[in-house]
């Protein structure tokens, strides 16, 4: 090896990067959610593109293609949550009167209007997902490329939304920066807490909701193979701990990704309904937009 | 190549006018055996290796003859109990190798439709031609065999070409399994004729739930009563469609057809309310009743795009 890869020029107290700075959980301050919360829960909904032909650049996103072209099979199946999985979603946060926030792909605002139609008559929020789940924000994208992918997703909605995911998670070290300059006010892709934090770019500030992978309906259900029923029980179990944390850490939140491709199947939506019901009867948890969180977060820093 | 194949339009599942199943059911309820062959020695298609690891591959082999051995009987003896009819996903190769299958289904009165001619045989890579080849044979192989005109399509290992689903519609196939979007049957939009997008329930497939997924029999049992119940609820509004696909040499093993029964048990508990159907009857209902209100109603939603499937509209040229 070159003698620079044994150098570490980044090697010393705090975080190797300057969004934030380093603070452990014990010494960060107390948050408050209105109504007395304890635990927020933020339902961060997934409405997603998956092109026939995608690039894969740098990485084939999750839930791409996996046969060869035409592959009709992954293709329907990941439409079959645009099309009926995502209206059994809404029906059922609808009928437990629980708003959630939807991640939307650039692509299916254009393609879908009456979903969003429908998404904004239900007073839902809508969160920005980049272009499609094949347009992947990285390292090797120029910054005109990066911001001209950021501004062309603003274009694609009626009223510039105030959130953003990046399709498959991913950002390059400039994206933060990015968003903050096309008035992203918060962003679904850190999870370092359990509550949102500030983080820090050259244009100004942005909030980080964290955003939890290993209890996304995703991770669990779909690539991992656990049933719906563990699902629900780990669920129910973070809750518990997040509401007995509360005098320690004050006001926590989850953010728990349901998937129209794969909470929205028909054998699988019993298991939303329960987790409603199970939400309603537990004191000191309300489910919150991204957006009233992140302005409680903000009126309290 | 292109970003979307274009071939049905946009359709939101809610406020779609009602679909009434024949004497008013709620649920058109199909089960779909795959009756297949997989060559010892099949040719390599450069797309795709026929067996995983090498060919031949003899354990892989030997559980899918399992399948026409021992499987497809306990099977068909386990829907006569439950006085259902299979619609059978037909390599229609298997005409030739085990007739002895073929004369078990017709007897029973079960409906096929073409499965491709081996599942071993891709469609990657046909001309149009080659595959129109494949659906010639398709037809006049299982007419040969069993009397019956096919009329619904599932190409081989869910393999296909830009061409397949309009060269179907051109052969008077009235319905494809092959696209997963919906839970209701919808219009495909081929070049011609009038091809049904029939609702064939993938993710309850025995292929997805036991080899990929990992189920035990029992989660299996759960996951379809769940998805009936569901769908049945549905059906109310507007009439919806579940199907079954099975494979003899999956879900007719010693350790799993006894809690398969249980499924079938409690979907076979709610003959009110449920259509029994096979896939073309289904798709013909579908056809005679819902087709042009369908697509009167997906204009009315504002979003149809135009064009035929891998043909769009182009603008602004």
């Amino acid at each position: 090896m070159d003698e620079s890869y044994l150098k570490y020029s980044e090697r010393k107290y705090g975080q190797d990067h300057n969004f934030y700075d380093w603070e452990m959980v014990k010494d960060r301050p107390k948050l408050q959610w209105d109504n007395g919360t304890k635990l927020a829960i933020c339902f961060i909904i997934p409405l997603e593109f998956f092109p026939l032909n995608p690039d894969e650049k740098p990485f084939q996103h999750p839930g791409a293609m996996k046969t060869p072209y035409p592959d009709l099979r992954h293709f329907t199946v990941r439409d079959y949550g645009n099309r009926v999985g995502v209206y059994r979603i809404m029906e059922t946060l609808d009928k437990a009167g629980v708003k959630g926030s939807f991640a939307v792909n650039a692509e299916i605002a254009k393609r879908y209007p009456p979903l969003i139609d429908a998404v904004i008559a239900q007073t839902h929020e809508i969160v920005a997902q980049g272009l499609s789940t094949d347009s992947i924000h990285h390292e090797g994208l120029s910054e005109a490329e990066e911001l001209a992918r950021i501004q062309k997703t603003v274009q694609s909605f009626s009223n510039a939304p105030l959130g953003w995911l990046s399709p498959s998670r991913n950002q390059s070290s400039r994206t933060l920066s990015l968003l903050a300059k096309a008035a992203f006010e918060y962003c679904l892709d850190w999870e370092m807490n359990q509550s949102p934090q500030i983080a820090r770019t050259d244009i100004g500030e942005i909030s980080l909701l964290p955003n939890s992978y290993e209890l996304s309906d995703f991770t669990l259900l779909h690539m991992r193979g656990q049933t719906e029923e563990s699902w629900l029980s780990q669920i129910k179990s973070a809750m518990d701990l997040l509401v007995d944390e509360y005098d320690r850490f004050g006001s926590q939140m989850l953010g728990l990704t349901l998937t129209p491709y794969v909470i929205g199947q028909p054998f699988r939506i019993w298991a939303l309904k329960a987790l409603l019901a199970h939400i309603k009867d537990m004191d000191g948890v309300e489910v919150f937009k991204t957006g009233r969180i992140n302005k409680q977060f903000r009126a309290q820093i | 190549m292109h970003a979307d194949p274009n071939l049905y339009d946009y359709w939101p599942y809610v406020g779609r006018p009602k679909i009434e199943w024949p004497g008013g059911k709620k649920l058109a309820f199909w089960i779909a055996p795959n009756i297949e062959f997989y060559e010892f020695m099949p040719p390599n298609n450069p797309k795709r290796q026929p067996w995983p690891g090498a060919t031949p591959n003899v354990q892989q082999y030997s559980q899918r003859d399992f399948g026409n051995r021992v499987g497809h009987l306990r099977l068909m003896e386990l829907l006569d109990k439950y006085n259902l009819r299979g619609s059978v996903s037909l390599n229609v190769a298997l005409c030739n190798h085990h007739p002895e299958i073929i004369e078990d289904c017709v007897k029973r009165d079960w409906e096929f439709f073409s499965h491709g001619i081996y599942n071993t045989r891709y469609s990657y890579g046909l001309t149009p031609e080659q595959e129109q080849a494949v659906l010639k044979d398709s037809i006049q192989t299982v007419e040969k065999a069993s009397g019956q005109r096919i009329r619904g399509y599932l190409a081989p290992a869910l393999t296909h070409t830009e061409a397949t689903l309009d060269l179907i519609a051109e052969n008077d196939f009235w319905y494809s399994c092959d696209l997963f979007q919906d839970d209701q049957p919808q219009p495909l939009k081929t070049k011609t004729g009038k091809l049904v997008s029939m609702p064939y329930s993938l993710e309850v497939n025995d292929v997805i739930t036991y080899s990929v997924m990992g189920f035990d029999p029992e989660r299996y049992t759960n996951m379809l009563k769940r998805h009936f119940d569901q769908l049945l609820l549905e059906g109310e509004r507007s009439g919806t469609v579940m199907c079954i696909p099975l494979h003899a040499y999956l879900v007719a093993q010693p350790h799993r057809i006894r809690p398969f029964e249980e499924a079938l048990k409690h979907i076979c508990a709610h003959q009110d309310d449920v259509w029994f159907a096979t896939g073309k009857e289904i798709a013909k209902h579908f056809i005679d009743n819902y087709w042009e209100q369908s697509i009167a109603d997906i204009k009315a939603r504002g979003v149809m795009t135009g064009g035929t499937g891998f043909n769009p509209v182009v603008r602004g040229l």
